[in-house]
This record gives C-alpha cells, sequence and structure tokens, in this order.
C-alpha cells in the first residue's frame, strides 16, 4: 500500500506517495532528485546520509521516508549554492578539508548543527563530533582546521574576527 | 529497495498502538528509534511484515520525578537522557553511560525503550538498568504490569514482554544514602559497540560497602557480579580488597564468548582493569556523597 508522504525540505514543500519501505535517504535521492545527500553503508556507521530533522542530525538511512511526513528537514543542498558558499563549505574549500567529497555533505551537516550548539569549540570536542561520520581520504586533519575556521567566521559578532 | 515489503501503522494513541499489536501478532514488531531494527532490516537480517510505528507517541516520551523516582517514558531519545537535567541528578550512572552510545546522530534518533526491547548484550542501557535495579512497565490491551529488569531481560536479543506488549516506562528508584556510581568501558573507536563495559554501584554502610557490579559484552544479557558482590561484603575496600574483587568478577561471574577483536581472555583481562577503576571512582563519589 502506498503513503502520502508531505514534507519541507530546504524551505520547499513536497508531497509524494510512497512504499512504506522506502529509505529517507533514497527518497530523497531518487524521487525527489536531491542527490547531495550520499549513501555509504545503510547501517548507521558511515555518515554519508547525515541529514538535519526538525534541526538535528540524523541518519536518512536508518529511517523511512514515511516516517519523515510533517516533520522539516535540512540537506546539504540548503546550506549554501556555488556562487554563496556557506561559511562552513567556504571554510572546507579554504583549508582542504576534502579530497574525494563523498563523505562531505554528511560532514557538513553534522558540524552545520554541531557549532550551532557549540560556538568556540576546542580541537577534542570536534573530533568528538566527527566521530560519527567517516572519512578515508583526509586523515581529518584539513578537516578539524576547516571546522575550527568556520567556527570563527560563523560566531556572533562579539566573537568573530 | 532494501528492506522486505511489510505494512505500515503510524497509531497516535498508546490504545490505539496495543490494539494494533493484539491483532498483529509476532509478525509486527514496534518500531522505535529504529537504530537497530533499521540497519537489520536494510541487511534484511529482519523482515517483519508489518511495523507499528510509536513516533507519534508523545506520550511515552518523558523525563519527571514522581515520589523520589526518575521516571522515563520509552520513547525518549538518548540524546534527551544525556542532557536532561533531572538524568543527571537522579540517575548519573545513566547520565555518564548514554555518550558511549554510537553518536550523536544516533541518539537523536534511539530511545530508551528501544534499546531496553532490543536486548543487544553489547548494549549500554540494560546494563544501567539493571544496575540501578531499575523496574519496566509494560502494556497490552490485557492491561499492565510491572517488572524487574532481572526478571525483564532473559538472554540473547530476548525479553519477558509478550508479543503483544509494549514497553511503557522505565521508573528507576533512588540509590540509598552514601552511594557512589561509575560507568567504564573499553571500544576500539567511540562509539563502536565496547569490547567489556562495566556499571558499578558502591553503597558505604556502618557494616562496610555493599557492591554492585553489571556487565556488558560479558554474557548473554547484561551480567550482574553475584560472586564478586559476595567477596565484597563487609570488607573496607582497600586496593588489594579491589584487585580481588575484581579477579573474582572476571574469572568467576563473566562468561565472555569472544569476538574477532577481542579473545575471551582479552575481555578477562579487560574486566579486571576497567573493575578496578569503576570500583575506585564509584568509591570517591559514594565518601563524597552529600
Amino acid at each position: 500500500m502506498m503513503h502520502s508522504v508531505t514534507v519541507t525540505i530546504n524551505g520547499r514543500t513536497y508531497t509524494r506517495s510512497v512504499e512504506p519501505r522506502l529509505l529517507l535517504s533514497d527518497f530523497l535521492r531518487h524521487d525527489l532528485d536531491l542527490t547531495g545527500t550520499h549513501v555509504g553503508c545503510e547501517q548507521g556507521v558511515c555518515g554519508a546520509c547525515t541529514i538535519l530533522l526538525d534541526g538535528q542530525p540524523v541518519r536518512a538511512c536508518l529511517m523511512f521516508a514515511v516516517q519523515a511526513d510533517g516533520h522539516t528537514l535540512t540537506t546539504v543542498e540548503g546550506l549554501g549554492t556555488p556562487d554563496k558558499l556557506h561559511p562552513l563549505q567556504q571554510a572546507f574549500w579554504e583549508k582542504h578539508g576534502l579530497q574525494c567529497g563523498y563523505c562531505t555533505p554528511g560532514i557538513l551537516m553534522t558540524l552545520v548543527a554541531f557549532l550551532q550548539e557549540t560556538p568556540d569549540p576546542s580541537e577534542a570536542e570536534i573530533r568528538a563530533a566527527l566521530s560519527g561520520n567517516l572519512c578515508r581520504c583526509t586523515g581529518y586533519q584539513n578537516i578539524v582546521a576547516a571546522a575550527r575556521s568556520a567556527a570563527q567566521t560563523m560566531r556572533p559578532a562579539a566573537g568573530g574576527e | 529497495m532494501k528492506p522486505a515489503p511489510f505494512t505500515y501503522h503510524a497509531p497516535d494513541s498508546v490504545a490505539a498502538a496495543l490494539a494494533l499489536k493484539a491483532q498483529l501478532g509476532d509478525e509486527a514488531k514496534f518500531l522505535a528509534g529504529g537504530q537497530s531494527l533499521i540497519p537489520a532490516m536494510n541487511f534484511r537480517v529482519a523482515q517483519p511484515a508489518a511495523l507499528v510505528d510509536l513516533n507519534r507517541l508523545a506520550e511515552l516520551d518523558f523525563v519527571r520525578v514522581e515520589a523520589g523516582e526518575l521516571r522515563l517514558g520509552a520513547l525518549t531519545r538518548q540524546r534527551q537522557l544525556e542532557r536532561h537535567p533531572l538524568v543527571k541528578r537522579h540517575a548519573r550512572l545513566m547520565w555518564e553511560a548514554v555518550p558511549h552510545i554510537a553518536h550523536p546522530q544516533i541518539r537523536n534518533r534511539g530511545t530508551l525503550g528501544g534499546s531496553l526491547a532490543h536486548a543487544d548484550p553489547a548494549a549500554e542501557l540494560p546494563v544501567i538498568v539493571t544496575a540501578l535495579n531499575g523496574r519496566l512497565r509494560a502494556l497490552s490491551a490485557r492491561g499492565e504490569r510491572w517488572l524487574d529488569a532481572a526478571q525483564f531481560f532473559l538472554g540473547l536479543f530476548t525479553t519477558a514482554l509478550e508479543p503483544d506488549e509494549l514497553l511503557a516506562e522505565v521508573a528507576l528508584p533512588p540509590l540509598p544514602p552514601d552511594s557512589g556510581t561509575a560507568f567504564v568501558e573499553v571500544a576500539r573507536r567511540h562509539g563502536d559497540y565496547a569490547l567489556l563495559g562495566v556499571a558499578a554501584v558502591v553503597t558505604v554502610l556502618p557494616a562496610g560497602p555493599q557492591v554492585r557490579l553489571v556487565y556488558l559484552n560479558a554474557g548473554e544479557g547484561p551480567v550482574v557480579a553475584r560472586q564478586a558482590a559476595e567477596a565484597a561484603q563487609g570488607r573496607a575496600l582497600t586496593p588489594p580488597v579491589i584487585d580481588e574483587i575484581a579477579a573474582v568478577a572476571a574469572e568467576h561471574d563473566l562468561q565472555p564468548i569472544g569476538s574477532l577483536h577481542a579473545s575471551p581472555e582479552y575481555q578477562r583481562h579487560l574486566a579486571r582493569v576497567l573493575t578496578r577503576r569503576a570500583l575506585v571512582t564509584a568509591l570517591e563519589r559514594a565518601v563524597e556523597a552529600p
């Protein structure tokens, strides 16, 4: 049986009819063409599919699309545009926080929520926040550097440089 | 599509959820946070014919204190347990253990009740609820019953819940005065399932301290170290006595089965080391206790 899902993603409302077994990650990519959300392990380990559900980071591969009905999501497409990168994306660009880029959307979504809650993080806090996202290229050094740099630019006026 | 087909139900009251489960039987599963069930479905290790989604049941999502007991709704997210001041104040042991569960993204969805009903022997929350002598409230269309943690966990991924029953709530009684607790575990990476972990509760009494130790990944469920508790009875917890208690627990109380990453011998070694650390910390906190 098909179920109707109405969900607001990056400020736009979508209504679709879905089979209950459709994962939210596949719904985003295949039904809505929001292919910025990547799919890695499909068991909650790698973090590539991390999105914001009502502002909190969650695994899109560990929810069914039908469960998102009535909720508000943010995906990496909701951060910045190629002409106007989000400060976090700008920091990844400047600090070489990515190589192949496969893990990057999930890491951005994890960090954007983290930096909102923790505007002045220590390196240990950044590394703990990243523990649920695997990157196999960078060795994390530049990701941490990007997070630190973004924290400075994103901080409210008082702390910004 | 990764999971096998199933029918989906999203009731908006506990009564409706219970009626559905009674009607659908054991072929249906309750879906709480889904952070263990959905991966199992993605691999088709689990192929339930129907899911009864509990996520609309706000009445199962609460943290409150009643008559001195901490009452936690089964749908309370693990992230909430980690952050709620009442959890820190009334169940410091749980507050200390929850950050070891996977990662923040998982804890944002994962629930207390889901973890308890799943009964993974490597999970933290069953050990914590057992160590704190928690009671669990099971609801069905037939009525309600309360179970002690010792009655609830029956073995590998097995609980005393009947097919028509829903775990609705957990009650954690206050610890006696002059009690201290500690939770420690060793995992290969933060957020992985632990190779071994232990929750310790020490109560300082005039006749000598009382010790309660419960282990994860050391058997088919939360393992209560009864012989170690006996060995501790009435003795001052000096370093040699703590060593002895840790050795009794590791050699006699635990039945670690080992894995690719840790032989049973290594798990026993970890048990000795972690038990010492947990007892020393719990004792310090018991002495500091207001």
